[in-house]
Parts: C-alpha cells; sequence; structure tokens
C-alpha cells in the first residue's frame, strides 16, 4: 500500500473535530443530567445522582410525558408502516413509466423542500373549517406522511435504477405470475432498502415538531411536550428527558441497522445456493 | 400495453397520490384561499381582499425579515458546503477500506434520526453565560468577561443550522462521490495534475450535482425554518417562518396564509433556478 499523503492525517483531525462538533453538545446533556439535585444546567456539576430521572417519573413534576410518549411511538409506527407500503407501491408505479408520472414526481419533490410550517398551518385550516377535530392520529398522522413519503420514495427509486431486471425475467421464464414474481423475487432482494425505509419512517415521525404542531390537536406528541417543557423546565429534567429519549432513538437506530445487516447476509447466503436444486 | 401500463401504474401510485393531495395540494389551496380572506378579532371571514398582502408589502418589517432569511440561508449554506464537502471527500478518497467508510458514514448520518428540538437544547450548556465555552476562554485568559452574544444570537442560529443540516450536505455530496470513476483521477495524475489541481479541476466539476442537491435541502430547510430562530436567537431575531408562526399563535389566520403563500413562492423561486442546474432524477 502506498503511504498515507500529508492530507490524509489533515483531513482526519478535521474529520475527528466534525465528530467532537455532531456528539458533544449531546454527550454534554448527557453527562449533566446526572447532576445531583442542587445543580443547575451548566457545570460545575453539584455531585452526581439519578434525581431527575426519578422527577421525570413523578407525573406531577413535568407535565403528561408518558402519555405522549405513548402516543408518539404509536404514531411513529402507524407513520413507518404507511411509509413503507406506499413507497413500495409507489416505487413499483414508476417502473412502469405511466403517462403523468412526472406529475407525481414533481409533487414529491415539493412535499420534500415546502416549509414544513405551510404543512402544518394549511392542514390545520381544512380540518377547522370543516369542521373536524384534529388529531394526533389523523391530521397529524397526514401531515407527517408528506414528510417521510419522500424519503421513502427517493430510497425506492434509488433502489429500482439499481435492480437488475433479469431477475424478473428469469422468473417470468419459469412460469411466474407477476404476483409471485413479485412476492418471492422482488421483495426479497430489496428487503434490507424496505427496512431502512422503515427507520426513516418511524424516527423521522418520531422527532417531527413543525408538521404537528398545529395539526395533533389537545394531545401533545413527545416533541411538543419537549418543547414545551423548554420554555418552563429550567432544571436539568429537561436533560434527563433528552437523554432518555435519545437513548431510545439510537436503540431503534440499532435495531433497524442490525435488521438492515442480518437481512443483507440472510440474502447473501440465499443467493449462493444457484444450481443446487439442479443435482 | 402502454395504456394497461399507465392504469395499473395509475393505480399503485394512487395511495401515495391521495394522500399528497389531501395533505399537500389542499392545504396549500386553503392557504391561497384564506390569504385573501378577512379576519376579526375572533374569526376568519370568506372574502377576496388584498389586505393582507397590501399590508405585508407596505410594511417594513417584511423586507427586513426576508432579508435575514436569505442572509441566514446563505451563511448556513456556506458553512455547511464547506464542511460536508470536506468530510465527503474524506470519507470518499482518504478512507481506503469499505466497512471503515461505511462505519464513518453511519457515524455522520446517525444524528439525523434523532430530536432535533434535543439537539438545539444541547447547545445550552456550552453557550450558555455560565457555559464550557465561556469558562475555558475565561481560564485561558483570552476574554475577562463572559460573552452575551454566544447564546440567544445569529451567531447561535447559525451554529445550530450548521450543527443540524451539515449532514444533508455530506451525504449527497459523498454519493456523488462514490460515483466518480477512479481512472478519471489517475489519468489526470499521469498527465501531470497536481493534488490540488485535481481536486479543482476533476472531483469539484464531477461532485456538482451532489453539490446542488445538497444546497436544495440546506436552503430551503433553513428559509422553512421557524423553531431553530426562535429558540436559538431567544426570540430576539426573525425569519419570515417566526413572523408566520407569530400571527397563528395571534389567530391571524389569512394574515400567516399570506406571507406563507410570498414564502412558498420564494422557496419555489430558488428551487426552480437550481433544478436548471441538475437532473434529479438521474442522480439517484
Amino acid at each position: 500500500m502506498e503511504p498515507r499523503p500529508r492530507s490524509f492525517y489533515l483531513l482526519s483531525a478535521f474529520f475527528a473535530l466534525f465528530l467532537l462538533f455532531l456528539y458533544g453538545p449531546t454527550i454534554t446533556i448527557a453527562i449533566l443530567s446526572f447532576q445531583g439535585p442542587g445543580g443547575g444546567l451548566t457545570f460545575p456539576m453539584q455531585g452526581t445522582s439519578l434525581h431527575w430521572f426519578r422527577d421525570l417519573f413523578e407525573q406531577q413534576a413535568v407535565g403528561d410525558i408518558w402519555g405522549s410518549f405513548r402516543r408518539s411511538f404509536v404514531l411513529g409506527l402507524m407513520v413507518m408502516v404507511t411509509t413503507v407500503i406506499l413507497s413500495v407501491m409507489g416505487g413499483l408505479a414508476f417502473r412502469k413509466k405511466f403517462k403523468g408520472s412526472s406529475i407525481l414526481f414533481y409533487l414529491i419533490i415539493t412535499s420534500l423542500v415546502i416549509p414544513s410550517i405551510l404543512i402544518s398551518l394549511g392542514v390545520g385550516l381544512i380540518f377547522s373549517q370543516s369542521g373536524l377535530e384534529v388529531h394526533w392520529s389523523t391530521s397529524g398522522f397526514g401531515a407527517q406522511l408528506t414528510w417521510t413519503l419522500p424519503f421513502g420514495l427517493l430510497i425506492m427509486f434509488a433502489v429500482f435504477n439499481r435492480f437488475d431486471k433479469s431477475y424478473e425475467e428469469a422468473a417470468r421464464d419459469l412460469g411466474a405470475t407477476s404476483w409471485q414474481t413479485l412476492r418471492y423475487v422482488v421483495l426479497p432482494i430489496i428487503s434490507p432498502s424496505l427496512i431502512g425505509v422503515a427507520l426513516f419512517g418511524f424516527t423521522l415521525s418520531y422527532d417531527e415538531f413543525a408538521r404537528t404542531l398545529l395539526t395533533s390537536g389537545s394531545y401533545n406528541t413527545l416533541p411538543l411536550e419537549i418543547f414545551g417543557m423548554t420554555t418552563n423546565v429550567t432544571t436539568p429534567v429537561l436533560y434527563a428527558l433528552g437523554t432518555l429519549t435519545t437513548v431510545f432513538s439510537l436503540l431503534m437506530i440499532g435495531l433497524f441497522l442490525c435488521l438492515a445487516l442480518w437481512s443483507t447476509r440472510r440474502k447473501a447466503r440465499a443467493g449462493s445456493d444457484a444450481g443446487k436444486g439442479m443435482l | 400495453m402502454l395504456k394497461n401500463n399507465t392504469f395499473i401504474g395509475w393505480l399503485m401510485a394512487l395511495p401515495i397520490m391521495a394522500v399528497l393531495v389531501f395533505f399537500l395540494v389542499l392545504p396549500i389551496a386553503m392557504i391561497v384561499m384564506v390569504s385573501f380572506w378577512k379576519a376579526t378579532e375572533f374569526s376568519i371571514i370568506p372574502a377576496f381582499d388584498l389586505g393582507n398582502y397590501e399590508f405585508l408589502f407596505g410594511s417594513n418589517v417584511t423586507y427586513r425579515v426576508f432579508f435575514n432569511t436569505f442572509k441566514y440561508a446563505f451563511l448556513t449554506w456556506v458553512f455547511t458546503l464547506s464542511i460536508g464537502f470536506t468530510v465527503a471527500y474524506f470519507l470518499a478518497f482518504h478512507v481506503r477500506s469499505q466497512t471503515w467508510q461505511i462505519v464513518l458514514f453511519l457515524l455522520c448520518t446517525i444524528p439525523f434520526w434523532t430530536s432535533n428540538i434535543i439537539r438545539m437544547i444541547s447547545w445550552i450548556p456550552f453557550l450558555g453565560r455560565n457555559g464550557i465555552a465561556n469558562s475555558t476562554l475565561i481560564s485561558w485568559g483570552v476574554i475577562d468577561q463572559p460573552l452575551d452574544w454566544l447564546l440567544f444570537s445569529d451567531f447561535a442560529v447559525i451554529l445550530a443550522f450548521v450543527h443540524l443540516y451539515t449532514l444533508f450536505m455530506v451525504v449527497p455530496i459523498f454519493n456523488t462521490m462514490m460515483r466518480i470513476d477512479t481512472s478519471l483521477i489517475e489519468a489526470a495524475r499521469d498527465a501531470g495534475a497536481s493534488g490540488a489541481q485535481i481536486l479543482w479541476n476533476v472531483i469539484i466539476p464531477l461532485t456538482k450535482p451532489g453539490i446542488m442537491i445538497g444546497t436544495i435541502f440546506v436552503v430551503t430547510l433553513v428559509m422553512g425554518d421557524f423553531i431553530t430562530v426562535r429558540f436559538m436567537s431567544g426570540s430576539q431575531s426573525a425569519n419570515v417562518g417566526r413572523l408566520i408562526s407569530n400571527d397563528i399563535a395571534l389567530l391571524a389566520y389569512p394574515s400567516a396564509a399570506a406571507t406563507a403563500v410570498v414564502l412558498l413562492l420564494t422557496v419555489l423561486l430558488v428551487i426552480g433556478v437550481m433544478l436548471r442546474f441538475v437532473d434529479i432524477r438521474k442522480e439517484l
């Protein structure tokens, strides 16, 4: 191997600083959430304790955190499942290069670049003017889909652009129906990417703020609850909550990444048995 | 056959289309409509009234706030592009093993899947009056008094934007760089180009589509933001998004809608210009 140029070491240092910049603040509040009972929002630490985490579990101390966590979790799962199914259908539709598909494509791009507050305002206005009640599971759910679907669909575009059509042709030549081709050939091949779409669907919904602001009704989701706390809570309990939901997010990300890895490995194993059945 | 394709295509795209029509197209139509309505203290009344727009364009605040919005977008763009490009360049051309490439790339993207609000809050202990930055600077003897402009200022707003959105630059730029044919770079080196010349004349031109996609993400996210500006400036600065959210808080929906229409047109105009430089569908 040729030796590393000097620029490699400079760039490595830059990259390390970038990671510090990305993760440093989050790590700081994670440390500060173990602040002693008398401690404040900044260093120095006044001893260490689990005081602020205990506070989170006392209902009256800080609003309805567990209720909002439950809602965010359920909503995240709803958005995730819907995003995966609709993105796959949309991705398959686009492969047909149907007439008018460019309209849908530009709608997707618009959905991605439109300022979130417009979705919030518009959906809120439609519901209030037509006498419907805004609720996180209806208006909030739809508003979040306008943010997760573009990501899901763009991933599907990328996947299908790289998809080798000869697999499908082979299946068809062997007499598979189009449903069988989809179920036993296409879906297994793209399954690792579907886990990626699911990851986007869940986490983007779980953390979404702006699009849920005017569309969730009287029951807050977790990000709304946390933002409400920033205006009236001035103790490290805020950090404790931030640390807990970040840990939760990291666990979910880890879970999805492990699933994706497992599914890629399984695919690699299953793919290598070509010809075995012939013997 | 073609007709059949179109039919099946639309059928499969129907659910996604339905969601977008109901939660994207109709809301935009609603906002455009309400922007012509009138508001009283208690309710909004259907009308065709240009008053909201007259007020908007007649007010100095509007121009200042729009200027601020562009300023945030431009500064954030400069920083996210230079940082994002450097990081992507390092990952694509200096990290040799693919496993490390994936691991380091994931490290850059994981924060994207965690909460923006918490990532903003997490700057408080660092930037506050008694925060890490001030106490470090004082202990080094750089300053005697804590700096007041670290938190709740334009500085904090830009810092937070860069912190939140640099990965929107890293990902598309890295993606385009990975697709550059390495033989092009070798050819340039064989022809006697220096490292800087290769970067400037080969890599940067070939990375342009990724740069454009990252730019579209960052510029639209910053222009449409309202929460970062409100939180990080301590409500001292305003951009268009905050103008809208303030009107909403006062239940002045028609006025909020008029501002929203102007903001949307501005964003679409900016995107329209950028899309002239890149074909997104080809880059996926």
